[in-house]
């Protein structure tokens, strides 16, 4: 079981509270994650990556475990933490201006 | 009872105006779409129930947002929550926010560039959409104008767009490029005399027709002048900020350019100048009176660097004739230290029995006038900075 955080906005429109629980089958990666939540949540799908090239959104970040992993290769394996569910994998807004 | 309900984008959220036929007390919803830039709402001519809604961010693209209550609730179309995330047929949900310019052989055209502001080539890239348009028999038909330019056009609700790429296709894409708020399509206007003819605008490639539902295009920019272009005549290159006309007669077109408001008396064909005796003819709204197809409004703006009303005055103009003539509308209006704008989108009237005029500004507010812009006062004074105003009335 993977846990996924999502910034305020796409909670609300994901109409969910708090964090994400989800099944991902297979190697745990950020693509298999994001497949997973924009499976059980289709009202993301293109919001944290572009539809056609399912590349990440440039305004968007994914961290784990105190690191940054938005340019890791999408089939990368993500950390055990993570994909034991001891840590959460983040979807965040990237801060831009002040 | 008639009323009226205003719906109003904002860089903030949505807000929902209504009051009845009297136009003195409004109710003020809170905020839809909290934090997230609504470009534009619309309701269906054909179902005022519906309305159709563009969400986006910088961050987190574009959304598309439809109800089916007048505005009491929200879905994106074709992926309601708690339903299962494949429709029966197998084909996947969550396409309404899926914009993707068409390519195919059959239908599309090939994704070459249009110009970036210094004139090199760009490719296109969709960024969100400025513009809603319902159809004006058919709830579930819309039409997106988008930014990079493109028109789209959804047949079932909303859930799926499909481009009409005849426009992007059409020979001068190449040559069109961004306005100074990017290269948006938002203006898109359906003759309801004749349903295989939609006018569009592009900032800044110009005016477009279509007589045969979208296949095909041509630019109809005859007649405009635009310095800012290396031939000031040119077919293409016109910053168009907003086109409206009247629906009784379609073939009279008004138009706010970037510099100088125009008239065409044959569908675009060619353009006369109407600007007349305005203070300054820069500006961004246009609108048509309900019931006077020759009395415009135009809000003056003071120039493309200074994108505020002159003097600090805010002032609306009307004509009664069509153009030329035109006189301030003050009353109830700020007449010093206003230094506010009024964007493309956010002009509107009603069709109440006495003409009802709308607009919002970057200050965000939204002022009205019942009585055709002889008087004025604000509905609301404190939203975020107003992007979209468009009036529903309600029988």
């Amino acid at each position: 079981m993977i846990r996924i955080t999502l910034p305020p906005h796409l909670r609300k429109l994901a109409r969910i509270d708090g964090e994400i629980k989800i099944d991902v089958v297979g190697q745990v990666t950020q693509r298999a994650v994001l497949d997973a939540l924009e499976a059980r949540y289709p009202m993301l799908c293109g919001t944290i990556r572009d539809h056609v090239t399912q590349k990440r959104r440039a305004f968007v970040r994914f961290f784990a475990c105190g690191e940054d992993l938005s340019h890791e290769a999408p089939d990368a394996p993500l950390p055990g933490a993570v994909a034991t569910g001891a840590e959460p994998f983040m979807i965040v807004g990237a801060i831009a201006g002040g | 009872m008639s009323g009226v309900r205003v719906l109003v984008g904002t860089r903030k959220g949505a807000f929902i105006l209504t009051s009845d036929a009297k136009r003195e007390k409004w109710q003020v919803s809170s905020p839809h779409f909290a934090g997230w830039e609504m470009y534009h709402l619309k309701g269906s001519p054909a179902d005022p129930n519906r309305i159709y809604a563009s969400q986006s961010s910088s961050w987190f693209g574009q959304i598309i947002q439809r109800s089916d209550d007048g505005g009491k609730t929200w879905h994106q179309p074709g992926t309601p929550p708690g339903e299962p995330t494949t429709a029966p047929d197998g084909t996947p949900k969550g396409e309404s926010n899926k914009f993707v310019y068409d390519t195919s052989p059959e239908t599309g055209k090939p994704l070459t560039t249009h110009q970036f502001y210094d004139g090199t080539p760009r490719p296109w890239e969709f960024k969100r959409v400025w513009h809603l348009e319902p159809s004006l028999t058919d709830p579930d038909t819309v039409y997106a104008g988008v930014e990079d330019a493109a028109l789209f056009r959804s047949t079932d609700g909303g859930k799926t767009w499909h481009e009409l790429a005849g426009l992007r296709g059409h020979g001068s894409g190449d040559k069109w490029a961004p306005g100074a708020g990017g290269m948006c399509l938002h203006t898109i206007l359906l003759d309801p005399s004749n349903p295989a003819r939609i006018f569009i605008a592009i900032s800044s490639a110009g005016a477009f027709r279509t007589d045969d539902a979208g296949k095909t295009w041509r630019p109809i920019n005859r007649g405009l002048h635009s310095q800012y272009i290396p031939d000031p005549t040119a077919e293409i290159g016109h910053c168009v900020h907003r086109i409206a006309f009247h629906r009784s007669r379609p073939d009279v077109l008004f138009m706010q350019k970037h510099w100088d408001v125009m008239r065409s008396d044959n569908a675009g064909d060619s353009w006369q100048e109407i600007s007349g005796n305005l203070p300054t003819d820069f500006g961004f709204a246009i609108d048509v009176h309900a019931h006077e197809p020759n009395t415009i409004y135009v809000v003056p703006i003071k120039s493309d660097s200074e994108h505020f009303p002159l003097e600090g005055k805010l002032r609306v103009y009307r004509s009664r004739s069509g153009g030329n003539e035109w006189e301030a509308l003050t009353k109830g209006l700020p007449q010093s230290d206003c230094y506010v704008n009024v964007l493309r989108d956010a002009m509107a009237v009603d069709s109440l029995d006495k003409c009802g005029i709308y607009f919002g500004t970057t200050g965000g507010q939204v002022y009205a006038s019942a009585d055709s812009g002889d008087t004025w006062a604000p509905i609301v004074r404190d939203l975020p900075a107003v992007v979209s105003v468009e009036v529903q009335t309600l029988s």
